[in-house]
């Protein structure tokens, strides 16, 4: 320590906490997000609700996507709803085949807590949902969630 | 130290450009959109070579939500406004007065956490939501979330009653005691006959 009243410099402001306050917000980051897991192909505005609730684990749910193509999409696919199946857009007869594709990957354990997450755009018809939801009976992936934000349902 | 001369401390000022490159690529590569949403339960489908008989269920033990492509309302045989629903989907799974035209009670015995039975009346009501292929999703998702709204607060009522507590703040075992009390029951049926192409 200096002794008191020992003037001979005006130190430079400190930086050296500025790596462990940006450290902070890293940390903050890598906590409270995930990685993107797929690119989507498709737009989506989720429809609000109030009782939502979280998924519990995310290695045991599996996702479709439901919505209009994204502008550079819309040229060779149209603007109607489609549905995303990991990277590229199928029909609702080979949900059969994803939903087979994903329970391989889990252990024999976890294959009847997998849920599948319909995310579909609020202004999709109930028709492309019921055929989706028709193709999950049919391929016995009966746990399902619809995704949906947080807010005021109305 | 009594040195005049300084030594000249490890520079740190590059380790912030290092934690701003990891911050960034985290940024870029990550989402926070947490995963929510209504979960719900499919039925299973019947076997193909089985002939599909229409279960029995007594007329009063329905309450059928038909949502049609405008997005009206109906419950029961009336009209309804989407703010209306959850009382009435309350009063159907309760029925509290016991009414003849309301569903019907079963007493049933659960077992609680601590060992003991505790007999329910537990209610066999279904309620089933009908759509057109032509509903808006936004709208199912509204009359979703009422249905919802409707058991989670019967839920949060009996566990009052029973536990003293709201349902989200019971133990996981008093919690499923509650679930077999009030069963979250809504049939999802396909889109009525005749509207499909």
């Amino acid at each position: 320590m200096k002794k008191s009243g020992d003037k001979k410099e005006v130190p430079a402001i400190s930086t050296a906490s500025l790596p462990d306050v940006i450290f902070m917000i890293l940390f903050f980051f890598m906590v409270s997000t995930t990685m993107r897991e797929q690119e989507l192909l498709v737009r989506y505005k989720l429809p609000s609700a109030t009782e939502v609730q979280k998924l519990e684990k995310k290695s045991l749910v599996s996702y479709v996507n439901i919505g209009v193509p994204v502008s550079h999409m819309q040229a060779k696919y149209g603007t109607a709803p489609r549905i995303q199946l990991n990277d590229s857009f199928k029909t609702a007869k080979d949900i059969g085949d994803f939903i087979g594709a994903e329970r391989d990957q889990l252990n024999e354990a976890d294959r009847a807590q997998m849920t599948v997450s319909i995310k579909a755009d609020q202004y999709t018809k109930m028709g492309i949902i019921t055929d989706v939801k028709q193709e999950l009976r049919r391929a016995n992936a009966l746990k399902i969630s619809y995704a949906a934000i947080e807010g005021e349902a109305y | 130290m009594g040195n005049a001369r300084k030594t000249p401390e490890v520079r740190a000022d590059s380790q912030a450009d290092i934690a701003f490159l990891l911050l960034i690529f985290f940024l870029v590569a990550t989402t926070m959109n947490s995963d929510k949403g209504l979960s719900r339960v499919l039925p299973p489908l019947p076997p193909e070579d089985v002939k599909v008989e229409d279960a029995k269920v007594k007329e009063r033990n329905v309450l059928l939500v038909f949502v049609n492509a405008a997005g009206q309302l109906m419950a029961g045989d009336e009209s309804m406004d989407i703010r209306g629903l959850k009382d009435k989907a309350k009063e159907f799974i309760l029925n509290p007065m016991d009414d003849e035209n309301l569903p019907e009670k079963k007493d049933t015995e659960i077992d609680l956490p601590d060992g003991s039975k505790w007999t329910y009346p537990v209610s066999e009501g279904v309620i089933s939501l009908q759509t057109t292929r032509d509903t808006s999703y936004e709208v199912y998702i509204m009359v979703q979330n009422e249905l919802s709204r409707a058991f989670n607060e019967v839920r949060d009522q009996v566990a009052m009653q029973k536990f003293g507590s709201l349902f989200s703040e019971l133990t996981e075992d008093q919690r499923s005691a509650i679930t077999k009390a009030v069963p979250q029951k809504i049939s999802e049926a396909e889109p009525r006959k005749g509207i499909k192409k």
